[in-house]
Formats: C-alpha cells, structure tokens, sequence
C-alpha cells in the first residue's frame, strides 16, 4: 500500500479548514480534534466531544439531516473514526448533501500514547469512505492540496470526506467546556433559539 | 385501529389481537419523530415498513445499534425528535454511547423487542437478554417493559413523553411474548 510521511501539522490545517466554515455546525471528535478545533476559535456551534469514541460521524448525519439548510462538518481523528467505520457506511445509505467528514490522521492514538492506529499501516480511509458511496472522498499530504480541498469541504454536495495526514507533532492542549448540558444548551441556543432549545 | 392476524406463534392472549407495530408508529407520529435509526429484528419488521413507506420521517439503518445514539444526539441538537429500533441484544452493543447521552442528557427514545425470553429455541440469546435491563439500567437507561400487544402503544406514548419532556434515555422493553418466539423451522 501507497504509504507518505504526513508533514501537515494538525492544529495549523484545522484552523485553515475552520477559518472560512461560514456558519457551519461543528462536531469534534473526542481528544486532540476536539483540543484543535477549540485552538482554532471557540463558538457555541462547535459541538466539542469529550467521550463517546466512535460517535462523531453519526451525531454529525443526525444533525445533517435535521438542519439540511447548514453545513455540518465533522473533524475527528483516525482512532476514533477507526472505531465507528460503519457510520461511513450508514452515512453513504442516507447521502446528506451537507455533511463532510474531515479525520485528522496522525496515524497514532494520541491520548493514550501514540500507539500506531490501522492506517499508520496503510488502511486507508478513503478509499473506505470512497467505496462506502461518499460523493467525494480523499487523502491530503500537503498544504497545496489542502487548499484544494476547502471549497469542497464547505460547499460540495456531500457526503464528503477528507482524511488529512498530519504529523505527530504535538499542540499545547486548549481545553473548551466540558460539561455535557452546557455544550448542548448553548449549541441548542445558539442553533435553534432560546424559545426551541428550551421549550 | 387497525387489525392485523399475527402469524407467528405469540402467547395466547396476542395471537390474533391488536396490531401494535401500527400503534407505535402513530404515536411516533403524534410525537412528531422524524429520525427513526434500526438495526433491524424481525419483531420490528412491519413498523420499519410503515416507516419507510412515511414521508414525514427518515428510515435510517444502521451497521450497529450505537451509531444509533449518537444519531439521536446530533438529530436532537439540530432540533429533530429520533427513535431507536433494535432487539435485545443490540442493547449490549450501546453501552459507552448512551454513557455519552447519560453526560448530555440527550432525549433518547429507544423500543427494545425482546430475544432469548419467552419460549426462546436459540440459547445464545439468552445471555444478553437476561443481561439487557441490567446493564440499561446501570448506564442510566429508564426501563419501562410490556408485555401485552393492547399496552405497547401507550407504554410507548408515555416513554416518549418522559424521553423528550425530560430529556431522559427510556427504553420500552416489548416482551417475546408479545413479538413471538422465532420459529426454526
């Protein structure tokens, strides 16, 4: 299998990805995308996970197809998409067009002690995604190819998913809110209004 | 209400009586749910029928029964009502994922049809059907069980007040008694 070394460092790549989200829902995937994606400016539409590995995806097709209007974009990392492949399939069944899954893939379980995920030997979860029936689905080395890559992953009929290789390089961690009711509420609030969130 | 001839073999009092996946999805209507995710049980099949054959909700299979939660709490964070159609032994498959609607206090819908219960032929279902209330119960799930086809349209009506009123995970446990043992035959 077709193996490069990642030279894209992660926090850098998600604030460019993030730096033109417009008004797009956000979910983070639990440990560094959810550290990143707080680095990269705090908002009450990021929707930061702390738990509930495997998840990130699917909470992302539930909130694509309620607010099909919005752009939603999931960034999470290899580990944990690892652990809910099956969503990919789940989310290709339903092809909501405003959904792009975006793994920020160091090849390595980051919290736990950088042990090498399945892709650090080459799965590849594009081709993954690709086969699955994602309309649109790579793999991104560089920061040229990056920049290809935003248009797509904000305005491309989904589903779209771009797994981007960064290095193992590690950020100071900037740690958002963490209690449960208080991330939903304040995503709820700012989503749907006051009156919806908590009627 | 509808009446429908159940062809398998159920305990005496449902055999032939009120056709109670018709009830579920009316109240899933009344309730304005909109997501449905299943992995499907043969003791769900004519309510996934009558889901996908509604306009007004979303059929959504799953490869495995938590990706299911974790539809109902991003459908719920955009505003959407979900509901979670799996059997008994899908429940095991959930449990981290609801410890993550437990956290967000996420509503949670979720009508469990029972295996490995009432005159069940295959004992690798007993296991996890024995284990089901529980480990439902230890992550946070209120359980509520029915065991007669004529309750399962308000035992659902009014877990799913609790769910989305409260915003609580309720699981409605629908017995093999009412659902019918599977025949190997």
């Amino acid at each position: 299998m077709r193996h490069k070394n990642p030279t894209l460092d992660r926090r850098k790549a998600v604030a460019v990805i993030l730096g033109r989200r417009g008004d797009a829902l956000v979910v983070a995937g639990l440990g560094a995308p959810t550290w990143d994606t707080a680095a990269a400016g705090d908002s009450p539409l990021n929707f930061y996970t702390w738990g509930g590995m495997g998840g990130a995806a699917m909470i992302g097709l539930g909130l694509a197809l309620a607010q099909p209007a919005r752009r939603v974009l999931v960034i999470t990392g290899d580990g944990e998409l690892l652990m809910g492949l099956g969503s990919l399939a789940t989310i290709a069944v339903q092809k909501p067009r405003n959904l792009a899954v975006i793994v920020m893939d160091n090849e390595r379980y980051g919290e736990t002690g950088m042990q090498d995920t399945h892709t650090r030997f080459g799965v590849d979860l594009a081709g993954i995604a690709r086969s699955a029936g994602f309309r649109a689905a790579g793999t991104v080395y560089s920061a040229a190819q990056l920049k290809s890559w935003i248009p797509r992953l904000h305005k491309q009929a989904g589903p779209v998913f771009c797994d981007v290789k960064v290095t193992t390089q590690v950020a100071p961690m900037v740690l958002p809110a963490r209690d449960g009711p208080t991330l939903r509420n304040r995503f709820r609030e700012a989503l749907l209004g006051p009156v919806e969130a908590f009627k | 209400m509808q009446k429908k001839v159940e062809k398998r073999e159920t305990g005496s009092e449902s055999v032939s009586s009120i056709s109670w996946p018709e009830d579920i999805h009316r109240v899933l209507r009344e309730m304005n749910v909109r997501q449905v995710g299943y992995v499907p049980d043969s003791g769900h099949a004519r309510l996934i029928h009558l889901v996908r054959a509604d306009r007004s909700m979303r059929a959504i299979p799953l490869t495995t029964e938590e990706e299911g939660v974790a539809l109902a709490a991003g459908a719920w964070l955009g505003g959407e009502r979900s509901v979670l159609l799996m059997q008994s032994s899908g429940a095991g498959n959930c449990i981290n994922m609801l410890g993550m609607a437990n956290e967000l206090r996420v509503p949670l819908l979720a009508l469990v049809t029972m295996r490995g219960q009432w005159g069940e032929f295959n004992p690798w279902q007993v296991p996890m059907s024995q284990a089901t209330v529980p480990s439902l119960e230890a992550i946070g799930v209120v359980v509520q069980a029915v065991d007669r086809a004529a309750e399962v349209g308000e035992t659902v009506a009014a877990a799913a007040r609790l769910a989305f009123n409260t915003c609580r995970m309720v699981a409605v446990l629908i017995s093999q008694r009412i659902v019918g043992a599977k025949q190997f035959k």
